[in-house]
């Protein structure tokens, strides 16, 4: 997209999300929320698995990673809010580089093993260390916010990261990141230290999942459960990246969307009904989004600009 | 990565243990089986895990071994493995609801996992095969979830129950009780892994599948239906799906949509404890799994029930990084 343009859509979604708490009711407003902390979580992902070409179908432990910082740092020692999620970003971060260790000598099939394994493992930590973490019953962070309060911060973080996350991949680190996900070999021969930018692009990837976590912690009254971290957070983030469009930016919003309001909508879908309804329009979703638009909504965007020009 | 493994110390042993000397994976096994022997021959209560955990393991094994066929044939790992199994075992249940004895309904439901495995290849799999490996998986991940939603929609989430395939009975050894569902299963897993053996080292299909596996143009051009052998694969692995999802439901989990979850995180462990392309290793794997955790949940007081499923975790993590090949994988030499 050339840069004037970009720039003037990317103003008039400003616009839109700017009025949207004075037009909308509460609970739209609440939904709204919801999809700008998908927003951020799917940019994350996207940034690992749309530009680095490395696969995590684990960034679910990382929100349950940043969700428990801010519930236990707001109930222990009533952290203000916007620092937690500062401490999320930075845990998460630093957790993120860990796991790309291993991560760098697994390619494509194990390393989508290893960090669905670790999507299944860490809400049970919750579990075994229950004095800290709360057990089944969870974290009840001492500060709570208004859907207003969540939905202005989150869309607030939402920009800055976009931004930040622009800023990286139009640059160096970006041009490393996409080298390293189209050839590996090529990256290398040409001086790219694959150690250093896949562990760099697991950090941020899961910094951005630990603030999207606390964000998610906080749009459920402030309590941090193992029950909503589970395996499906990790596959709604991951089916939200595959309908933005891997390796694009202008899906994410589409993708956010999806993988945000879909439960809420699916409740009132005749026929299939509540939770199944949701799996299965989740699960028939991405499988033709995949078999029929393999670049997502990004790449619907791009075809239909290129017909119009022709 | 290509450049450590294929240094002259490590290659010339694997020869050395390719010509006849004993390998270290299998004087390893020999001396766990060894103890375990001699713990069952202390402990009542070790032995009762022991058999228990050999028929877990077994359960573990048959899935893995399906990850392992698919993985084979395809390149691919299926993340709805489990949840095809589950699948398949929901239409046993309703077919023995529907009249069926169990037996009947066990091979019905083996033909039925067939025919979704070889259909779910053909219409899902393939279109995105050629595509990055990312796309395959992501397409496993949707089938994943679109599966418990169907199934959650047609039978409910309340828990259902199989009868035991092998009936009530139960065997006392000394002190040790064995339900005869324990040996039983472990019956199953080794007679499938048989039959799956057999089926590639003495088959044409089976020659034809590896070879479609191999080198697939190479195949194509000796006349091998390299399309078809694909979707057998995973019509294959369906089956052994099946049969774990079968074997899982009496021994210890109850019929519900996320019966295969935990199993699954455990399938996947022993497939790359084996190495992830041997069948061998994958059965080898579950039995080490089953076992070992059920021991070590008793005789570890740091790990508890809560810890199992990290613990598995933790033996990915550690075999992927200390021998990425598994017990019984090969050594994947790169030429640059």
């Amino acid at each position: 997209m050339s840069r004037l343009p970009a720039l003037l859509t990317l103003l008039a979604v400003a616009g839109v999300l700017a009025a949207l708490p004075f037009i909308l009711s509460d609970y739209n407003v609440s939904l709204a929320a919801q999809v700008g902390i998908f927003f951020i979580g799917v940019l994350g992902l996207n940034i690992l698995t749309g530009y680095t070409g490395q696969i995590s179908i684990g960034h679910g432990a990382f929100m349950a990673i940043g969700g428990y910082t801010t519930a236990v740092m707001s109930r222990d020692h009533h952290t203000n809010l916007v620092v937690t999620m500062l401490m999320a970003f930075a845990i998460c971060f630093v957790v993120g580089v860990l796991v790309g260790l291993p991560a760098l000598r697994l390619s494509g099939v194990y390393l989508a093993l290893v960090t669905f394994a670790l999507a299944v493992s860490v809400p049970l930590l919750p579990l075994q260390w229950s004095t800290f973490l709360g057990g089944s019953g969870g974290v009840q962070s001492a500060q709570t916010v208004s859907h207003v309060w969540l939905y202005g911060v989150a869309w607030s973080v939402s920009a800055i990261l976009f931004v930040a996350a622009w800023l990286i991949l139009r640059g160096r680190v970006g041009r490393a990141f996409r080298a390293v996900r189209d050839s590996e070999l090529a990256a290398v021969a040409s001086g790219i230290e694959l150690p250093v930018y896949k562990t760099l692009a697991f950090g941020i990837s899961a910094a951005y999942a630990g603030v999207a976590g606390a964000l998610f912690v906080l749009a459920t009254n402030g309590f941090a459960q193992p029950s909503e971290f589970t395996v499906f957070l990790s596959l709604q983030l991951l089916i939200g990246a595959a309908i933005a469009g891997l390796g694009s930016l202008w899906g994410i919003l589409a993708g956010a969307a999806f993988v945000g309001l879909l439960p809420a909508v699916s409740s009132s879908v005749p026929v299939v009904g509540s939770a199944h309804g949701r799996d299965v329009v989740f699960g028939a979703a991405v499988i033709l989004v995949m078999l029929l638009l393999p670049d997502g909504v990004a790449g619907l965007v791009g075809r239909l600009r290129n017909l119009s020009r022709a | 990565m290509a450049a450590v493994e294929s240094s002259p110390g490590p290659s010339l042993r694997n020869r050395g243990a390719a010509l006849g000397g004993i390998s270290p994976v299998v004087v390893l096994l020999v001396a766990a089986s060894a103890g375990l022997l001699v713990g069952c021959l202390r402990s009542e209560t070790f032995a009762q895990l022991t058999v228990q955990g050999l028929a877990l393991g077994s359960v573990y094994g048959s899935l893995a071994l399906a990850l392992v066929l698919v993985y084979r044939a395809t390149g691919v790992i299926n993340f709805a493995q489990g949840e095809l199994a589950m699948a398949t075992t929901y239409i046993a249940w309703q077919l023995i609801q529907w009249g069926l004895s169990y037996w009947e309904a066990f091979f019905a439901t083996l033909g039925i996992a067939f025919v979704l495995g070889t259909v779910l290849e053909v219409v899902l799999i393939r279109p995105v095969l050629h595509r990055s490996a990312i796309a395959a998986v992501i397409v496993t991940v949707g089938l994943f979830i679109l599966i418990d939603g169907v199934v959650d929609w047609i039978w409910g989430s309340d828990l259902k129950y199989l009868p035991s395939p092998f009936g009530p009975r139960i065997y006392h050894v000394g002190g040790v009780s064995i339900a005869r569902l324990y040996p039983g299963i472990f019956v199953v897993l080794v007679v499938s892994m048989l039959l799956v053996w057999t089926l590639f080292r003495f088959t044409k299909l089976g020659l034809g599948m590896r070879a479609a596996a191999l080198r697939p143009a190479a195949a194509a051009l000796v006349g091998v239906r390299v399309d078809r052998m694909l979707a057998i694969g995973w019509g294959l692995a369906a089956v052994l799906g099946a049969v774990a999802g079968l074997m899982a439901e009496p021994s210890q989990f109850f019929l519900q949509p996320t019966l295969m979850q935990p199993i699954l995180v455990y399938a996947f462990a022993a497939a790359v404890l084996g190495g992830l392309e041997s069948p061998a290793g994958a059965v080898v794997g579950g039995l080490v799994i089953g076992v070992s955790l059920n021991l070590l949940v008793q005789y570890v007081p740091a790990i508890t029930t809560n810890l199992q499923t990290p613990f598995a975790f933790a033996v990915l993590i550690v075999v992927l990084l200390l021998k990425p090949s598994g017990l019984f994988g090969r050594r994947e030499v790169r030429r640059v």
